[in-house]
């Protein structure tokens, strides 16, 4: 039902999501923003079930906060993603286990770019794309074909769009716009959004 | 309840513990979910028990018959002149109509209203604990809590219970700093900001109504009409909602109650139109 994706470049990351939040067969909202800002520049995109996704979101971006102002730094991207993995592990076994699947995207000074993919059992793999949901069946195969580790950010944002006109052709629900940011090492960058009827 | 928490008092629980010398033992495991409110859960809740599964049991094929109120439409929007609050007055149990004038709005403060969809009782109980607990803040603070601030209160609440079937879709509305508010709380712990939401089996003939009929610069009449027009149509149709239409409008000094008309009476004055 819900779409994530997120792309890799040279040197930034480029995420989108879907805007529906969704109840049986009812559109609640049509510009729902499944992206939360843990800081400057990690972004995490968070789908599953109603909420788990925004108390799960909500309780990792707070403590992401709290590690910069008891430390005076902040943690990188991949500290981020292990922090967050580690929770969902923690959790997974008890009677309250979170059912989210996470995309964490950021940008480290030294260590450049990061996408990384987390699922509900607490998996958790870097990877140059990657996308959840029913959308993903779909749309990771063009991902296969068309990425290159050297994508300009025009050529991400091209790509972005075939993958996105793919579900507006193939996938049975209808998903009509989407949220897109890009980060890099100026921080994160909101960028148009992306709809049914744009070009 | 409140006079309890604001004098210090402790609660019964606590001192039973110290009576017979054992440390306070908690009653939910440590990893787990955060516990709305104060320090003592509000029901105990025995490690290992499983609400959810017990109720699953209680339905037909497990012998035992026991179904929850559930049918409904309520539905609220915004508007230019603030927010439009409809609710049906139908309660059932399973195939049984249990009342026909049931009060499903909640009146928290004279600017904070309440809907109620979804089990009859979790949904009195919880907004009445919405409603302390928004008096209490307005005590303590000394300013009236925000519509988003007591949205989050009951959709905390709820997440403390999650899975143990509560049963509550809710719409919290009212009218603060930032103007209108309109939020959508459900037991999932879902909670959304929207500009018109409607909820209860009837939700889907409510939604088509209305949002077809919807212009963001209705005049006060035209909204009061759109209003009475989604419940009217939905209790038509939905076999579980029905009544009377019960309107509040939620303005900027605070809600007034609109009107509370019977249903098959507004059906009978649209039918020229209908059929």
């Amino acid at each position: 039902m819900e779409y994530l994706i997120g792309i890799q470049g040279p040197d930034y990351v480029l995420v989108a999501a879907d805007n529906v939040a969704a109840s049986s067969i009812i559109q609640m909202k049509h510009d729902y923003d499944k992206m939360f800002k843990l800081s400057e520049k990690i972004l995490l995109l968070c789908v599953g079930e109603a909420g788990d996704t925004v108390q799960f979101a909500e309780y990792i971006q707070k403590n992401v906060q709290l590690y910069k102002m008891r430390n005076g730094y902040e943690l990188s991207p991949s500290a981020a993603a292990n922090f967050t993995r580690k929770n969902l592990a923690d959790y997974l076994r008890s009677r309250t286990p979170y059912h989210v699947n996470l995309l964490l995207a950021g940008h480290d000074e030294s260590d450049g770019p990061g996408l990384f993919y987390m699922d509900y059992m607490a998996s958790l793999a870097k990877a140059p794309f990657a996308a959840h949901g029913y959308g993903a069946f779909l749309t990771l195969s063009i991902l296969d074909r068309y990425y290159r580790p050297d994508l300009s950010r025009d050529e991400a944002v091209e790509l972005l769009r075939k993958c996105v006109e793919e579900l507006n052709k193939r996938f049975i629900l209808n998903l009509p716009s989407f949220n897109v940011r890009l980060i890099d090492k100026d921080g994160i960058h909101d960028m148009e959004k992306i709809t049914l009827t744009a070009k | 309840m409140a006079l309890v928490e604001v004098s210090g008092l402790k609660p019964f629980s606590e001192t039973s513990g110290q009576i017979f010398g054992t440390r306070q033992t908690h009653l939910v495991d440590r990893t787990n979910h955060y516990s709305f409110g104060s320090s003592v859960r509000e029901f105990a809740v025995p490690v290992g028990e499983e609400p959810s599964g017990f109720l699953t049991s209680c339905n037909k094929e497990g012998g035992v018959n026991i179904e929850m109120n559930h049918g409904t439409t309520t539905l609220a929007f915004k508007f230019r002149h603030g927010v439009i609050v409809a609710v049906d007055s139908r309660a059932s149990a399973g195939r049984y109509l249990a009342s026909n004038d049931v009060n499903k709005v909640i009146e928290i403060n004279p600017y904070l209203l309440g809907t109620m969809s979804g089990s009859a009782a979790d949904c009195q109980y919880w907004e009445r604990l919405l409603a302390k607990e928004c008096r209490l803040y307005r005590l303590r603070n000394n300013h009236r809590i925000s519509v988003a601030a007591a949205s989050k209160l009951l959709c905390n609440m709820m997440l403390g219970y999650k899975g143990m079937g509560l049963s509550v879709g809710s719409m919290i509305c009212g009218w603060d700093k930032e103007g209108p508010g309109l939020y959508y709380v459900d037991e999932n712990g879902n909670r959304l900001s929207g500009r018109m939401f409607s909820t209860g089996c009837g939700n889907s003939y409510a939604y088509g109504v209305v949002d077809s009929g919807y212009r963001e610069d209705m005049t006060v009449e035209e909204a009061y009409e759109l209003g009475r027009r989604g419940i009217a149509h939905a209790t038509h149709r939905d076999a579980y909602s029905g009544g009377v239409v019960n309107m509040y409008h939620m303005k900027e000094d605070g809600w007034i109650k609109v009107c509370k008309e019977d249903v098959s009476e507004l059906i009978h004055r649209y039918r020229e139109g209908m059929f």
